[in-house]
């Protein structure tokens, strides 16, 4: 099951050339751009790991790709994605996010129903991936 | 769409414009405006000949490439890197600057701007902290150009775990694989920048032009003075040009001459004193042209005069 996070997750996968457009209209807004990457894909996963650091004060999206391709040469099996932080007054919060690379294989969710007082129902769901360890869970070592 | 008139111009099945058949140069030239650059570095840089003829040959072969792709007859993008060797102050960062402006104006960089560093910007103080830093000012420099100043202080060969051949490996490394988001131009003094690229033989194959910036003749530091002095409305009463001619020949034999940058710090010395002379004088009235021009007695209290033409050691004031 393909995972639909952030902008751009119901299009067909961008390529190089279509994210290094989108980073470059980050720049020109001024916002720091981010590489994160996991591998733990359940939506509500806010941690993400960062990709060195937050990469503010450039002029061109190359750098920035030459960043995306090393990280992908070492976490090519993960998600990863990039994002636009606008520190402007007012703003202080991510404007852009978007998943750059994504395992070959996504093997979904469960949904897990648990009965609970009365008749009523809570739903969890819960990645198939996640059933493996930290590391190992896309085909990794 | 476009519509081609040319029927074997129609492009085969991928889509863009057709090629073009044939290019007006003149308007081509005039569309790109390097023509103004150019003349610009004509009349603010003096002196320089083989740098200027080497400039204009660039400008040329990018201009031709710049119309051979729009006719769709593909080469390789042209090598850019650079070496600029020359003694201090001949104008090596000067033109570094106009070299990213006419390659801008190209189109052979995207942004057009120059990061300007040193070693200490590059090479970092512990393992593991040079890699990030080279990385972080590459990064700066995409879509721009890279001009490290005094290039050969990155190879330190007397000690081998230096971590500055780290950082070349880097610069040398992005140089070849991103040659079309990155300019980089290495400056510093001919005899040592020779050294250095004799112990990093891979530096010097990468880069295509190596310009050498000859020292300045008397006439043309005259001239760069006068240049300056007009950008700052001074100027120098007869007077007081012949005495910095005589100026000149005596600190050109004097040690750590350098170039245009002495001459600059000459002019600001001459404006100390000629500020000390206007205010000893509170009860004079003062018109536009007394406080415009330098006099002889500006120049002739410099310490270079009273050198003698032998005399060695510490710089002059």
């Amino acid at each position: 099951m393909r995972v639909t996070q952030g902008c751009f997750s119901f299009l067909p996968d961008l390529t190089d050339e279509q994210i290094t457009a989108q980073i470059q209209y980050c720049i020109e807004k001024g916002w720091a751009v981010n590489i994160e990457f996991t591998d733990d894909p359940h939506p509500r996963n806010t941690y993400w790991d960062m990709w060195g650091l937050p990469m503010f004060d450039l002029r061109d999206a190359a750098g920035i790709m030459m960043e995306l391709n090393e990280c992908r040469k070492v976490y090519g099996d993960r998600y990863i994605r990039l994002s636009g932080f606008d520190s402007s007054h007012g703003w202080e919060s991510v404007r852009l996010s978007f998943i750059v690379n994504r395992p070959k294989e996504e093997p979904g969710f469960q949904l897990e129903r648990q009965e609970s007082d009365g008749r009523s129902i809570r739903y969890t769901t819960r990645s198939y991936a996640a059933d493996r360890p930290e590391g190992t869970r896309y085909g990794g070592k | 769409m476009n519509v081609s008139l040319t029927p074997s111009a129609a492009p085969e099945g991928a889509a863009g414009p057709p090629p073009l058949e044939r290019v007006d140069l003149r308007r081509e030239f005039n569309e790109v405006g390097i023509g103004e650059v150019l003349d610009q570095l004509d009349r603010e840089l003096i002196g320089l000949r083989p740098v200027k003829t080497r400039i204009r040959e660039i400008a040329s072969l990018l201009l031709i490439e710049r119309i051979r792709k729009r006719m769709n007859l593909t080469s390789e993008v042209p090598t850019l890197h650079m070496s600029f060797t020359g003694n201090p102050g001949t104008g090596k960062t000067t033109v570094a600057l106009r070299i990213a402006a006419i390659l801008h104006k190209l189109g052979f960089v995207r942004r057009g701007q120059v990061i300007s560093v040193t070693r200490d910007e590059l090479v970092g103080q512990y393992i593991g902290h040079t890699a990030p830093k080279t990385k972080e000012i590459l990064k700066k420099a995409m879509g721009g150009v890279l001009f490290i100043d005094e290039a050969y202080y990155l190879h330190r060969p007397d000690n081998e775990r230096d971590y500055g051949q780290e950082a070349i490996e880097i610069l040398l490394q992005v140089m070849e694989s991103q040659r079309e988001d990155l300019v980089v131009i290495l400056a510093g003094y001919g005899d040592r920048m020779d050294k250095f690229f004799a112990s990093n033989p891979g530096f010097r194959s990468r880069i295509a032009h190596h310009i050498d910036f000859p020292d300045y003749s008397d006439a043309e530091l005259l001239s760069i003075a006068e240049l300056m002095l007009g950008d700052m409305n001074y100027r120098l009463s007869p007077d007081a040009r012949q005495a910095f001619v005589r100026y000149i020949s005596l600190r050109k034999a004097q040690p750590l001459f350098s170039n245009a940058r002495s001459i600059r710090n000459a002019l600001d010395r001459m404006r100390l004193r000629q500020a000390n002379r206007l205010v000893a004088d509170l009860d004079r009235v003062l018109t536009v042209d007394d406080i415009m021009s330098l006099e002889a007695s500006d120049v002739l209290a410099s310490r270079v005069f009273s050198m003698s033409p032998r005399a060695t050691g510490m710089a002059p004031e």
